[in-house]
């Protein structure tokens, strides 16, 4: 039988507000335990919640860029349930009436463009960590993360294999770091997934029983995750048994997924509305606001790379993949002065490969976008060949100076005076009559020799355009 | 003996007194009068200190009328450094490490701290007989209960130990007990008074308000208690007025709607006596009265009882042992712990609670218990706006009885529910009211409430003391006191 999959994906960004959703305390990652939490984060008795209206804010910024619904009137939801890092035994979240319902994310997968829909995107209040290292057989509990803002983003089950998972979770990635309201962190846990993974005959139209994993929380594991439990569940079926509506833990390690819970043990959150907290009402002139602030969208600044700088789709895609990569490119061309399609051949060629051998992101290139520009500006006037060009950046980007300064230290000018060239030429026809009669006698692949020959004559430095032009004049009889 | 706010003031004011003399007669009194358990603790070091640095401070010039009087804080706002236990054994070594707003604003405003007042547990009941730290007794008779929760605060005040003290009011707290105890009681508008580091009960319900012998001096109290709090998003932010100035206006024409439900069965016929012998009064001062009537009211018990209970299962739900309060001597495990904890550390009224709103919030239930309360609590708010259309405040009891034997109603919730049956409803509907001295059945004090208008507290305190003006059962003293 053919299987179909089907995967929905939750995942929980972080807002990047300076301070937490409730309590006015610090968000900072990677304090002390217990140093960015205040009375109102430990749930001492008699606190209350008043919302962050920035965390409000980022999250309408989202509804806007994927074209969802963004409400005038949401209410926050407690979600009850006991837990030793979760200090007042519940969660404030949203659940009847989220800020954000209805949009959608265009996707490009191999197999071409595809729209997810995106059920609803939701604030709630992160929880704090339980710590078992190093804690003397106790459990340590650290407040710290405890009432961080998270947007709950809820996919439709639109996805149909792991590789466009992770090429929506990909795009959402992208997406919340245009908007900056994430910084999309997946080791520190700012950009977490979970998956609903269900698979059904193939032409069958209900959905099967869906297992929710857990855990997952980088591109790779996204993709195997599903794909070890797409096997597993039509191994399941196949052989006549059925799946358990359940939560599975995937484990990198053993690259498998385990059961954490089934549905009935599940808990009974007890959602009512947070009396706490009004009712969340954005006005008119507050979403006319968000819409005017809003940042270039990674989709349209794509198709500007195309019609601007006359690139291809995929030059356009890798040149926007972030904020910054496309800032610094667009730097470099305004720097530059010089056809767009050069500075991208670099950015995407040299600078990126360099980056990806040292792990930098493009923030930490040692090659500025100003620098760059003047490399390619050489390239572009004929001071250096393409080829001496990228023996100029390796040293650029060991920090010996500009290309100027380089191109000048080392002597690297390529040579495009004919006559220069042509007396170079003659002597090394003169010294090569063999060479010179075999391709006077139609060996024509002996004409190369003659380009080598030159361009070792002229240490590399010969403009090889006019090397060959030049040469094909000399040789002829 | 006459220990009002207004008093002391005039006193201190013509130095007749000081501020630490006043404070050093209290603690002698109310140590004295241990045996009516008013105090979880009171802190006579600091309240000494504090008045010592009031006198200071007017001698300096300046400071309000509030300036050195002392005063009883309910044990459920928390005090920085000072003991707040709730009444209850699962914050009975608890220290908060910071001021309730209500505190810090009476700090401001120049009161001095005696002491912490009893209540019953998390503010579950109407007698003070759920308190861990054992009942009040009310000065008027020792074997009778002062009303509950804020019974404390009632009886404080009712055996003049404080001036006046603050008390909260979720279903009728601040309100029965004023009445069972012959005092003067206001329950603000919600939202009129922040409930930041009020210890929460039912939040959508919770307000806090002042307590004290006379209208006038719940006047002074309600304008320094009063006002927007940035760290509470329920608080209004309304200009508070000066409710002390607007006393003194003539009642002609005042439109007094006599709740037909309210004079009802169900009452002591001799309560209901001695509140027409007080609404004659408003009339001889040239009050009109309207018949009005409340007919969802009778709903408004079964709604509070899922709504409140629904609120206070989660609101509760933070006290697990983990981070503060009490913890079990012995667990197992973590779910052990839990159990353990809340076991021991909550008594019978608090679980009989949370696990009613447990249940009221499961789901399944949800839509048959916790949603139609809210309905019901809508048509309860939309039949005081229509009687409002006719007139200006309603009257009628605090409390359905007297002050009633200790022990009596303990056994049979339903019974203690039905106490509140009078100031539930104003709780649903968010409105103020306030309750006070109206007459006396069998030498127990009667308690008259008036309820307004939404954020009408100025008309009903100046009604309140128009009737104190021309009578004096709120300056009647309890025998041996």
């Amino acid at each position: 039988m053919e299987w179909e999959t089907v995967i929905g994906l939750e995942v929980h960004a972080q807002l990047k507000t300076k301070s937490k959703i409730f309590s006015g305390a610090p968000t900072a990652y990677g304090a002390a335990p217990n140093t960015q939490a205040n009375v109102v984060d430990a749930a001492l008795p008699g606190v209350l919640p008043v919302l962050n209206g920035e965390a409000a804010r980022m999250a309408a910024r989202f509804g806007l860029a994927v074209g969802a619904t963004v409400h005038k009137r949401s209410v926050f939801a407690r979600k009850n349930y006991f837990y030793p890092d979760l200090p007042k035994g519940y969660q404030i979240s949203q659940y009847e009436q989220p800020i954000v319902e209805r949009g959608r994310l265009e996707i490009t997968t191999a197999s071409g463009e595809k729209v997810i829909g995106i059920t609803r995107a939701h604030l709630e209040e992160d929880a704090g960590k339980s710590l078992h290292e190093d804690m003397g057989g106790f459990t340590g509990i650290d407040l710290n993360r405890a009432g961080t803002p998270l947007l709950e983003i809820v996919s439709e089950p639109d996805m149909r294999s792991a590789a466009e998972a992770v090429a929506y979770l990909k795009t959402l990635h992208t997406l919340v770091r245009y908007l900056d309201i994430c910084d999309g962190n997946m080791q520190e846990g700012s950009f977490r997934c979970d998956a609903n993974v269900s698979v059904r005959p193939l032409g069958e139209t209900r959905l099967g029983t869906r297992a929710e994993l857990k855990n997952i929380n980088s591109f790779r594991f996204v993709e195997r995750a599903i794909e070890y439990e797409v096997r597993r569940q039509i191994a399941l079926l196949s052989s006549g048994g059925q799946v358990r509506q359940e939560t599975r833990l995937y484990d990198s390690a053993r690259d498998e997924t385990r059961s954490m819970r089934s549905k009935e043990e599940a808990n009974d959150y007890r959602y009512f509305p947070d009396p706490d907290l009004p009712t969340l009402v954005l006005t008119d002139a507050f979403l006319a606001e968000v819409k005017e602030t809003m940042p270039e969208l990674p989709d349209a600044k794509r198709r500007r790379f195309c019609a601007q700088y006359g690139l291809s789709a995929y030059d356009a895609g890798v040149l926007t993949a972030s904020r910054e990569l496309a800032r610094y490119y667009e730097e470099a061309v305004e720097a530059a002065a010089v056809e767009p399609k050069l500075v991208a051949n670099w950015v995407t060629g040299e600078l990126a490969a360099r980056l990806n051998e040292e792990g930098l992101d493009i923030a930490s290139a040692k090659v500025t976008a100003q620098a760059l520009a003047g490399l390619v500006r050489r390239v572009a006037d004929g001071t250096v060949s393409g080829k001496t060009a990228k023996d100029v950046f390796e040293a650029m980007w060991a920090g010996e100076g500009s290309a100027d300064a380089i191109i000048a230290s080392r002597g690297l000018r390529q040579i495009s005076d004919d006559s220069a060239i042509e007396e170079v030429v003659r002597q090394v026809i003169e010294a090569n009559p063999k060479q010179l009669a075999q391709y006077r006698a139609g060996e024509e692949k002996v004409f190369t020799f003659f380009v080598g020959q030159t361009m070792k004559a002229s240490r590399g430095k010969a403009n090889p355009a006019k090397v060959n032009e030049i040469l094909k004049r000399l040789l002829a009889p | 003996m006459t220990l009002t706010i207004t008093k002391i003031a005039e006193d201190l004011a013509a130095g007749r007194c000081s501020s630490r003399e006043v404070v050093d007669d209290l603690l002698a009194r109310i140590k004295a009068h241990r045996a009516l358990n008013a105090f979880i603790s009171v802190d006579e070091e600091a309240a000494r200190r504090d008045a010592s640095a009031a006198d200071r401070a007017r001698g300096a010039g300046g400071g309000g009328i509030l300036a050195g009087v002392p005063i009883a804080h309910k044990d459920i706002f928390c005090t920085s450094g000072v003991k707040t236990t709730c009444g209850s054994r699962m914050l009975a070594d608890f220290v908060p490490p910071y001021d309730a707003t209500v505190v810090q604003k009476m700090k401001a405003a120049g009161c001095v701290m005696v002491g912490k007042t009893n209540m019953d547990e998390f503010a579950m009941g109407s007698s003070n007989e759920t308190s861990f730290f054992g009942p009040v007794r009310n000065p008027w008779d020792r074997d009778r209960v002062p009303g509950g929760s804020s019974g404390g605060s009632a009886a404080a005040v009712a055996a003049r130990l404080v001036p006046a003290a603050t008390g909260t009011d979720t279903g009728g707290s601040i309100r029965q007990p004023a009445a069972l105890c012959g005092i003067t009681g206001l329950k603000p508008s919600y939202g009129r008074v922040s409930r930041y580091g009020l210890i929460a009960f039912a939040s959508s319900l919770d307000q806090a308000g002042p307590m004290a012998q006379t209208a006038a001096d719940c006047a002074h109290l309600l304008s320094a208690m009063a006002g927007f709090d940035e760290r509470d998003a329920t608080s209004l932010d309304v200009p508070v007025p000066d409710y002390a100035a607007a006393l003194g206006t003539d009642l002609k024409g005042l439109r007094i709607g006599v709740v037909k439900e309210h004079f009802a069965q169900g009452v002591e016929p001799a309560i209901l006596d001695v509140l027409r012998e007080a609404l004659r009064e408003y009339e001889r001062q040239g009050a009109v009265l309207v018949d009005v009537s409340l007919p969802n009211s009778s709903h408004a018990v079964p709604c509070y009882y899922v709504l409140a209970p629904a609120e206070a299962s989660s609101n509760l739900a933070r006290y697990d042992g983990v981070r503060y309060g009490f913890r079990a001597a012995e667990y197992r495990d973590l779910e052990d712990m839990y159990k353990k904890t809340r076991s021991e550390g909550f008594g019978p009224e608090v679980k009989r609670r949370i696990m009613i709103g447990t249940y009221a919030l499961s789901a399944g239930y949800y839509d048959a218990y916790y949603l139609k309360a809210l309905k019901l609590r809508r048509l309860i708010a939309d039949d005081f706006a229509r009687a409002f259309e006719r007139c200006d405040v309603l009257a009628g009891p605090a409390s359905p009885s007297t002050a009633f034997a200790l022990g009596a109603k303990n056994t049979d919730p339903v019974s203690m529910y039905l106490n509140d049956i009078f100031t539930i409803p104003v709780n649903l509907a968010g409105l103020p009211a306030i309750s006070m001295p109206a007459g006396f059945v069998g030498g127990l004090p009667v308690g008259m409430q008036l309820i307004g208008r939404y954020l009408d507290e100025a008309r009903l305190l100046n009604a309140a003391h128009r009737f104190q003006e021309a009578t004096d059962w709120h300056a009647r003293v309890p025998a041996g006191i």
